[in-house]
């Protein structure tokens, strides 16, 4: 490059990076202020707090959590929100991931000074991801742990008193799941899955903050900020579906920068037929979580791990509801049933 | 499957094979019963059919031919004609080979025997701005009106059938004839190009940077031209020859592009944007694969034609018309091959095409969602009917909803591009949004910037003008019609506090 690229906002500093979102080259200090200033406008215009609420912020060492916490707490003392903010982590319980990963919410914890409570599968459920992935097999266990987690913040953070979750999912998250629920055909979660705050009776509202904000720009201003973090992808997460669309999104990207905010546009705009049959959801008769079935999906993946059959919840599930709602009393045509199922799939997957 | 006597020779589903009579049955029952569940068509109505020469729509206008030669009472009841737009200009091809595309097409639907209308790309410089107004059609309910005018066609039909007894064949045709007469007049030969039309289409298209703005661009004009088509020849229904593969992948496309509110109008049965004329999409039952198979078992001529992409380098998200995985069958009995690799700059068919040899019910479940999907806007966000976007004439969706991706990326916008210090004297301040009174101010002449454009687009169409290098070379209908409605929001302006109500149809 002969000449320094001159900031496109200041016009005097020297540019230091071109941003993902715009397409515009800023030097360091003006990228940090939009970028900060973007978060605040998102919390403001979409009202995601009220004064004097305790927001627990799901933590998990990653840069998307690490960014949150600390834009959480610096806007929180720069724009006077008067949150009280927790860090809530879950250990999964997946040695050389999760337990590196803790570690660096530990040290961040100091430097942020917010108290930290981590919660472990193990306490919640008796099992740890490592046990369940043994007893699984390679497929399936993002199905467990994200099932399991996403109850897991909701009592840590009933547990702490917290009024909101708040989540680090990015625009890239967003713009994942808008295409991966396209794929599958779910259309409750389709219209469900690009709000940014979401929940309300029954269970804690959960808002996502940096919902508006790239995935490279959360690095970059991790970057520059010098914010510590853990970057390694969990150990069970290659064989995930979620990969697929996560590769389509950034070849995506390489063609059309803004195809991650226009698929977001396009999940807020979706509008859902209004004669489809939506799930209704109701409350999980075992644990009183919020579910569309009679029992939550966690329920019916935990009974499974707990009878031998961890494939029990994976696939169609309402015969298996039906089975497990009336079968306080073991039935026995419910037994044979399932062992068939599992051995069907067993002779298949070997 | 069906008569369990006849040799199999092909396999759609796993555990179904066809024979080729099966297969012909299946085939055509289908298409009439897409017609026949949706009951649009009135007897005797005028139906453009929109003919590219690919696969999809060359099956399409055979099914057309197959349901007009049938006898009685299953006999569709309509009067075809078709439409080829020739795109040559904008894919490089050269006069020559146009031409010879052009007789190609020309012979095989003159083999049809219905009227058609070959018209080139290049006439989209000729067209009226009230192209791009959807034309309030008082529909009246359909499902009674339906029925009475079945029972009068059919009414009429046995009066005419009564007079002219005996002579059934001769009866028949001069019943033909009376329907689309294969006269001259039927046909429409484009005169010669006009050559500064051609210069000023290739102007355009080089103005486009990207190549999937181009794909969009490209859609865009050849249904304006499409729809001219119908409105000058009384056509009242223009049936397109989407099949499921490409629904599917039109729906994961412009989800991409940020037309998460159209997909239900860009891909549905039934399109009713323009209003007085409805786009129909008979063949989105079909997969790509069963279409390939038909038209080669039952000889289906298709003309290769050139899309905007050959020999193109450059990538774009899809294209106006994805390759079909089984084109090339060697073996009809065999079932086709896995989609071939494509060239890494399709990513969202290459992704279609991977995923679905990986998990086979891919396409139908994306097909299928796009079918639950409506047209409503969730947060329309006016109380009168919101504008029409001036490119793809769907309901804008920029209303700027507080905490949504529009504003912050607005919000990214602006913050990125603060006034430079040599610009200090803005004139209104710090007022960001929208159109701002200083940033027009340069090209205020008659070359129309983005800003005053940007309004009047949906968020889509937003995208492809931004990717142009300038806006002078649109088709003049586009800037007439910008223009219009200008005015007449500038008049709406005027007299706003006078008004006591909002919505005033749009005229």
């Amino acid at each position: 490059m002969p000449a320094p690229v001159l900031c496109q906002s200041c016009g005097a500093g020297r540019a230091a990076l071109r941003r993902p979102k715009t397409g515009r080259a800023l030097c360091r200090a003006c990228f940090v202020a939009a970028f900060e200033a973007e978060v605040h406008g998102t919390i403001v215009s979409a009202r995601l707090f009220q004064p004097g609420e305790t927001v627990a912020v799901g933590a998990s060492g990653g840069k998307d959590s690490t960014v949150l916490a600390h834009l959480l707490r610096l806007l929180n003392e720069r724009h006077g929100y008067g949150l009280r903010l927790l860090l809530l982590s879950i250990d999964e319980g997946i040695a050389g991931y999760r337990d590196d990963s803790l570690e660096a919410v530990r040290r961040n914890r100091g430097r942020l000074g917010l108290p930290l409570h981590v919660l472990s599968y193990q306490e919640l459920y008796g099992w740890s991801m490592d046990r369940i992935a043994r007893h699984v097999g390679p497929k399936n266990n993002c199905t467990f742990c994200g099932v399991f987690r996403r109850q897991a913040l909701d009592r840590g953070a009933a547990l702490l008193g917290a009024d909101k979750i708040a989540t680090g999912h990015n625009a890239d998250d967003v713009a994942e799941t808008v295409l991966m629920n396209f794929l599958r055909g779910d259309v409750g979660r389709l219209r469900r899955c690009a709000g940014i705050l979401t929940g309300g009776e029954g269970t804690l509202p959960r808002c996502k903050p940096l919902k508006h904000a790239y995935e490279k720009e959360i690095v970059l201003y991790a970057y520059f900020q010098g914010l510590d973090y853990f970057s390694t992808e969990c150990v069970y997460a290659p064989n995930a579906y979620r990969g697929h669309t996560r590769t389509l999104l950034k070849d995506l990207e390489a063609v059309r920068p803004s195809a991650v905010a226009d698929l977001v546009h396009s999940g807020e705009r979706l509008a859902v037929r209004e004669d489809v049959r939506m799930p209704t959801q109701g409350i999980c008769q075992r644990c009183g979580y919020l579910s569309s079935q009679p029992l939550c999906k966690a329920c019916v993946l935990l009974e499974g791990l707990n009878r031998g059959l961890p494939r029990l919840g994976i696939g169609k599930p309402s015969r298996l509801q039906k089975a497990l709602t009336g079968a306080e009393k073991p039935e026995a045509g419910f037994q044979e049933d399932s062992e068939q199922s599992s051995n069907a799939v067993r002779t298949i997957d070997f | 499957m069906k008569c369990k006597e006849g040799p199999p020779v092909l396999i759609i589903r796993v555990g179904d094979a066809f024979c080729k009579a099966c297969f012909k049955d299946y085939f055509v029952h289908k298409f009439r019963a897409t017609l026949g569940k949706n009951r649009c068509i009135f007897p005797g109505e005028k139906v453009l059919l929109a003919f590219s020469g690919g696969p999809a729509s060359s099956a399409m206008v055979r099914q057309v031919q197959e349901g007009l030669s049938r006898d009685a009472a299953k006999k569709l009841r309509f009067k075809p004609g078709i439409v080829f737009v020739d795109e040559g200009a904008v894919c490089g091809q050269d006069l020559g080979k146009r031409r010879e595309v052009h007789s190609q097409v020309e012979m095989i639907l003159r083999a049809t025997g219905f009227p058609f209308h070959l018209v080139h790309l290049e006439e989209v410089f000729d067209l009226p701005g009230s192209i791009l107004r959807s034309i309030s059609h008082n529909a009246t309910d359909d499902s009674q009106s339906y029925k009475e005018a079945v029972d009068g066609f059919i009414r009429r039909q046995q009066q005419q059938q009564s007079e002219r007894t005996g002579d059934s064949l001769p009866g028949q045709l001069s019943e033909l004839s009376v329907r689309c007469p294969p006269g001259k007049e039927a046909v429409e030969v484009p005169g010669p190009l006009s050559v500064s039309h051609t210069a000023e289409l290739t102007h355009l298209f080089r103005a486009v940077k990207t190549l999937t703005a181009k794909e969009e661009l490209l859609q865009t004009l050849r249904n304006h031209l499409i729809l001219h088509v119908a409105r000058t020849n009384g056509y009242t229904k223009v049936m397109m020859g989407d099949s499921c593969t490409r629904v599917a992948v039109k729906l994961l496309a412009n989800l991409c592009l940020g037309r998460g509110a159209f997909l239900a109008g860009d891909t549905g049965f039934s399109d009713s944007r323009h209003g007085d004329v409805l786009v129909l999409r008979p063949m989105r039952e079909y997969s790509a694969k069963e279409i390939a198979f038909y038209n080669r078992l039952f000889g289906v001529p298709a003309v290769f034609t050139p899309s905007l992409d050959t020999k193109v380098r450059g990538a774009a998200l899809h294209r106006s018309s994805p390759p079909v995985p089984a084109a090339q069958i060697q073996r009809p009995c065999s079932p086709p091959p896995p989609a071939p690799g494509r060239p890494p700059h399709y990513p969202l068919i290459s992704f279609l095409y991977k995923l679905q040899s990986e998990f086979p019910a891919t396409i139908s479940t994306v097909y299928r969602t796009g079918e639950k999907l409506g047209t409503t806007p969730r947060d329309a966000g006016g109380d009168a009917e919101p504008e029409r976007c001036l490119l793809c004439l769907c309901h804008l969706d920029t209303s700027v909803v507080d905490g949504s991706s529009l504003q912050s990326t607005l919000l990214s916008e602006e913050l990125c591009r603060k006034p430079p210090p040599s610009a200090g004297s803005g004139c209104c301040g710090g007022a960001p949004n929208e159109t701002g009174c200083c940033r027009s101010s340069p090209t205020a002449g008659a070359v129309p910037s983005q800003a005053v454009l940007f309004p009047l687009l949906c968020y889509s169409c937003r995208l492809t003008v931004k990717d142009m290098t300038c806006l002078e070379p649109l088709p003049p209908y586009v800037h007439s019609e910008a223009e219009r409605r200008q005015r007449r929001a500038a008049m709406k302006q005027e007299i706003q506090e006078f008004l006591l109500e909002d919505d005033l149809p749009a005229s």
